[in-house]
């Protein structure tokens, strides 16, 4: 109950913030101009439409995440409205809790905003609703929820520039991890190849959650990933979770 | 009488600098705030008022020290269920109207539905601003702001309420609507804590004070008992009569209009000086016995200090 009703006031607060719809128009721009890119391209219009739809909503959601989650604990820190929120019967993880929910919240309905104009798109093209797609704009969704808990976590102790460009190099870094895999196949078994493999069992893997390539080409997805990618999302997000609040238990609000 | 707060011993530092350097802020603060009165709590800028604040509520740590709320540990929810605070910047969340800003902080109590909507009414009227409960806070008033503030410190209808500097930015007449409302508080059995360095609110209402210089408690006690009633000196405004006369009977300063400005240290030569007046056919304009001040004492410390 309190931590809806600080998710219910952080939904209200990120809905009105101008940038989310900036990024939203962007998105829709994006998403429209894949059509464009499709005639003039020699190959699978379709395709092209849904690798460059898919793409936009991936990117422009995580700059939705990032740059709002970045903001939201620093502001209330910042402005000072922290003093009353937390002088309430209230528990200072309720509160972390509430704010990333909120967040959550307000992605999902920018992510359900994207997806509809995404496959109304591919509907004028193909006449079919193509549900597939849905399998990878859930994962992109799992992907938003880990990195809006690292942009809260980042936001937890320090100012929102630096938190964006911390929760950005998680964004890159995750998506460029998976080269240590093939890496790792490639080396021979040694101290490096430990320490490689060290590394990437440290850096976030976001490619767990790409699974734009196999909708777009209706190749099957074993069951084993998707569950493996759920758990990993799950799991990543209340570990960064987990974190934040034990950064934000004993620090000082001044 | 019960306890509603204690505080004993305690110290809190700051970090401050580019090479951080601990700033000692508080130095050992002790005291306490019995059940049902007004307890000001006075000191200059700077003295640590606000920070003593802010670790009563958990915002943040002290190095050292125990604060106890009604008899609960000052961090746990029981104590914050039966808590008012209204901060010293009153500034909140801008993009929620009035109404919807209390409802919030009204969910956090978990009071029931009905309850909230009729408790937000009360609450804005209390404190004037049934007109604006459908304006959103950031076109609030630095003085709206503060209403509101005092209605969300009494949104769960607490037993002590902390209030830092409650009557800044209010006009005369929104001060003693405040001024009423604190008083009103304490005749319903709340306890009321405020900080504040404006010296003659604090004297019309407080039942007992505390004086904080640099960190420290120099004096608390009853108001009654750190002022004396001694009457310093009488000033008397009069005319129609030479100065030269009544120079020996007082320190004399010349006003407008022929008016004398007269202040008589010694209590029976006041008696003196109207005599003369009466034998001169003069007039008396005012006559105004001086008492020790709260200014007069708190000046006093703060200089010792
Ligand atoms: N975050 C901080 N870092 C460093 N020093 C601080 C910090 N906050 C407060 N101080 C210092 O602590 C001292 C006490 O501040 P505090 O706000 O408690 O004073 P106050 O008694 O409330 O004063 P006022 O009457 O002006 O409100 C001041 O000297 C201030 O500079
Ligand atoms: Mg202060």
């Amino acid at each position: 109950m309190k931590i809806r009703a600080v998710a219910n006031n952080t939904f209200k607060e990120a809905i009105r913030d101008r940038i989310l719809y900036l990024l939203l128009f962007f998105a829709a721009v994006c998403i429209g101009f894949s059509r464009v890119l499709s005639l003039l391209t020699v190959g699978d219009e379709n395709k092209i439409i849904k690798d460059v739809g898919l793409a936009s909503i991936s990117l422009f959601g995580a700059l939705m995440a990032i740059l709002i989650g970045t903001g939201l604990v620093y502001k209330e820190i910042d402005k000072k409205t922290i003093y009353t929120l937390i002088s309430k019967p209230i528990h200072r993880y309720q509160f972390l809790l509430g704010k990333f929910l909120g967040l959550i919240f307000t992605l999902f309905i920018m992510l359900l905003l994207m997806s509809i104009i995404f496959l109304a798109l591919l509907f004028l093209h193909t006449y079919t609703i193509e549900w597939a797609m849905l399998v990878a704009i859930f994962f992109i969704f799992l992907e938003l929820c880990l990195i809006t808990a690292v942009a809260i976590f980042f936001s937890c102790f320090s100012s929102p520039i630096l938190s964006s460009i911390f929760s950005v190099a998680f964004y890159l870094i995750g998506h460029l991890s998976w080269g240590f895999e093939t890496l790792l196949q490639k080396m021979k078994p040694g101290v490096g190849k430990i320490l490689v493999q060290i590394l990437y069992t440290v850096l976030p893997d976001l490619e767990n959650f790409n699974f734009k390539t196999e909708v777009v080409h209706h190749l099957l997805i074993p069951s084993k990933v998707l569950v493996y990618s759920s758990f990993y999302g799950i799991f990543y997000t209340l570990f960064v979770l987990i974190l934040s609040m034990l950064v934000f238990r004993k620090r000082d609000f001044i | 009488m019960a306890i509603a707060l204690e505080i004993k011993d305690l110290h809190k530092s700051f970090k401050t600098g580019f090479i951080p350097k601990r700033k000692k802020i508080l130095e050992g603060i002790s005291l306490k705030v019995e059940e049902g009165e007004i307890f000001g709590y006075l000191g200059p800028n700077g003295a640590g008022k606000t920070t003593t604040i802010k670790c009563v509520l958990g915002l943040i740590f002290p190095d050292k020290g125990e604060i106890e709320i009604l008899g609960h540990d000052y961090l746990s929810l029981q104590a914050k269920q039966r808590i008012g605070f209204l901060p010293e910047n009153p500034y909140f969340y801008d993009y929620l109207t009035a109404s919807e800003f209390l409802r919030f902080y009204a969910q956090l109590f978990s009071l029931d539905k009905k309850e909230i909507g009729k408790k937000i009414t009360d609450l804005l009227s209390l404190v004037g601003l049934n007109q604006s409960k459908d304006i959103q806070l950031r076109k609030f008033s630095r003085g709206m702001l503060q209403r509101i503030g005092f209605a969300q410190a009494l949104i769960n209808d607490p037993s002590l309420v902390l209030l830092d500097e409650p009557l800044g930015g209010l006009d005369p007449l929104g001060r003693k609507e405040i001024r009423d409302i604190i008083v009103r508080l304490r005749d319903n059995g709340k306890t009321v804590f405020l900080s504040s360095h404006i010296l003659q609110d604090i004297e019309m209402i407080c039942d007992r004070v505390a004086i904080i210089v640099q960190g420290e408690v120099i004096n608390q006690g009853k108001l009654q008992d750190l002022i004396s009633e001694k009457i310093l000196f009488t000033e008397i405004i009069l005319s129609g009569i030479e100065k030269k006369d009544i120079e020996g009977l007082g320190e004399c300063l010349a006003g407008d209009g022929g008016r004398i400005l007269l202040k008589v240290f010694d209590e029976k030569k006041v008696n003196d000086v109207l005599k003369l007046v009466q034998e001169h056919k003069g007039k008396i304009h005012s006559l105004i016995p001086r008492t020790e001040t709260l200014e007069d004492l708190f000046v006093g410390m703060v200089t010792q200090q």
